[in-house]
């Protein structure tokens, strides 16, 4: 006989449900307690929709902008927003502007640690504010484009178009950073003291989107999602999505990095709630993106999933003073789990060391809340992805025979 | 005339590195100097934790010095601000406060500031990402 799961939902029986405001929407948080109490058959027939949540630096984004056409016209060539200087080959007043550039006369770690006042991220998150941008434009000119030179400034409200387009997102889990050296470091990590004195994380665990969907049953291209506190989606997988072959907890959750998504939103819907600029001390900038996306419950596999708690996902413990910047496949130091992080205490080599995020649970919460109430105003609904992500066959088997 | 004392963190330019700015501070201003800590490397800028006692008269005419040879000053404890309502509670001020005054509450996820812990070091003002700490001396 075929095992086959108890609960068998389609996406469209949930969205008929959704549409009659009929629809039981919990978050990822939630979801832990209603598996504990009534167990993941029950929670599957009677959760249609989980909403996940994260809100990190994530350097890998950035944005499209259509600033509109001159007169006479210019292909421009070498573009700078704010003196940061954005890419501009593209078509004549297409650009992308990347979260990690910096204007030219940023002294970088000359002075070091840099401070990185301003980069991609800013300008982006000013966009977004509703801030006037200065944009400064050349070009060799054409006899089609025949200008050469520009200055004029530029708002997201009389620009054609800003895309938010971010290569790879939302990192499925996340190393621990130490510092095994004798001086103080400064990494995308955060500042690490020398000798093992502290740890930094990043990931929203139990919250996190990929955490929840760990082999990408229902997470695809054209998965409606929550971006930077506007509609967005997922245009495909991230750039280093590599969830094949590595070690999983007993709910199928990835034991480092594993899968990423490649996402896309249109700015002008944006807020710098969820968007924001980061400069981080002897790093450079980067960009604070918050994203939500929900979690069709098809079956009690997902239910499963989704009941993960922090004290069941690991993370890998990296010193990054010299085993991550070699570059060297080095084995981990330690595993540790979400729950001893988020207590603020971790043991590496039976010593306690103070741990402290740098991604933010308090908004990943908010994330995860403002899209329950979405999918609850019917304004949002769950799409069915038109092809899922490259994903290894999930080890969790939990189908019967009936 | 009422003697006081100030503890200021200096930052000496590139060109004063050998110039002799303790001395002068000692003979032509008659203060007496403790020196904290002190960092002057050959030709390159340098810092100073200084404790100054004397006249306030004469502090600031010393002050006045050392402005006029370009040296940046600051007091030594800061007067911290954090921006609340701006803040992502992302966490990347905790670990770099030697006193924990920023802490995370395990229940709402805040990041919460204690001032009272604080003594004012500032090394927490570069490792906020959204620049929301800062002091009004620095
Ligand atoms: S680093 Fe800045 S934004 Fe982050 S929690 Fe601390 S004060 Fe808030
Ligand atoms: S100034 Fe120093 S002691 Fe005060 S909060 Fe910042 S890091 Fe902590």
């Amino acid at each position: 006989m075929k095992k086959k799961f108890a609960v068998n939902k389609t996406y469209e029986e949930i969205n008929e449900k959704i549409k009659k405001g009929d629809a039981v929407i919990v978050t990822a948080e939630e979801m832990i307690n209603i598996v504990d109490e009534i167990g993941i058959v029950k929670a599957a027939e009677e959760v249609d929709v989980v909403t996940t949540g994260t809100f990190g630096a994530m350097c890998s984004s950035g944005a499209f902008l259509n600033v509109g056409h001159t007169k006479p016209k210019m292909k421009m060539e070498e573009i700078y927003l704010n003196e940061v200087s954005v890419y501009g080959g593209l078509a004549a007043v297409d650009l992308y502007i990347g979260a990690t550039a910096l204007p030219e006369n940023d002294p970088r770690n000359e002075v070091y640690p840099g401070k990185f006042e301003y980069g991609g991220a800013h300008v982006i998150e000013e966009l977004i504010a509703g801030e006037d941008i200065e944009l400064e434009a050349y070009a060799y000119g054409t006899d089609c484009y025949p200008r050469r030179e520009i200055r004029k400034t530029i708002n997201i409200n009389n620009i054609r178009d800003a895309t938010l387009f971010n290569p790879r997102n939302c990192y499925q889990n996340y190393n621990v950073a130490v510092n095994r050296s004798s001086r103080t470091i400064y990494t995308y990590m955060g500042v690490l003291k020398p000798n093992f004195s502290n740890a930094t994380y990043s990931s929203a665990g139990q919250l996190s989107p990929l955490l929840n969907d760990p082999y990408f049953e229902t997470i695809g291209i054209g998965t409606r999602i929550f971006l930077g506190g506007g509609i967005g989606y997922i245009a495909f997988q991230g750039t280093q999505h590599a969830p094949f072959g590595i070690g999983r907890t007993v709910k199928g959750q990835p034991k480092s990095g594993s899968g990423t998504i490649m996402t896309v939103g249109d700015m002008k819907q944006m807020s710098t709630e969820f968007i924001r600029a980061a400069s981080i001390v002897g790093y450079g900038v980067s960009l604070f993106v918050g994203i939500g996306i929900p979690i069709p419950v098809l079956n009690e596999r997902i239910a499963y999933y989704t009941s993960v708690k922090d004290s069941e996902i690991l993370a890998p413990v990296y010193d990054y003073s010299s085993d991550y910047p070699s570059g060297e496949v080095i084995e981990p130091i330690a595993y540790v789990n979400y729950e001893q992080l988020r207590k603020g205490v971790i043991e590496i080599k039976e010593k306690k060391v103070p741990a402290s995020p740098l991604s933010s649970y308090y908004k990943a919460r908010e994330i995860a809340e403002i899209l329950k109430e979405w999918i609850k105003e019917g304004k949002f609904d769950v799409s069915k992805p038109a092809e899922t992500l490259p994903a290894p066959e999930s080890e969790v088997k939990i189908e019967r025979e009936y | 005339m009422k003697e006081s004392s100030i503890r200021i963190v200096l930052t000496l330019p590139k060109e004063t590195w050998d110039n002799p700015v303790i001395c002068k501070l000692i003979k032509d201003y008659d203060l007496v100097v403790n020196i904290l800590r002190a960092e002057i490397l050959p030709k390159m800028e340098g810092s100073a934790v200084l404790e100054l006692k004397g006249t306030s008269d004469k502090l600031q005419k010393a002050i006045n010095f050392l402005k006029s040879i370009n040296v940046k000053i600051r007091p030594l404890e800061l007067d911290i601000i954090r921006e609340d309502e701006k803040c992502v509670h992302c966490g990347a001020c905790i670990a770099p406060c030697p006193t924990n005054a920023f802490h995370l509450n395990a229940e709402t996820f805040r990041v919460e500031f204690d001032k009272l812990k604080c003594v004012g070091c500032g090394h927490c003002i570069a490792a906020c990402p959204t620049r929301i700490i800062y002091s009004p001396d620095f």
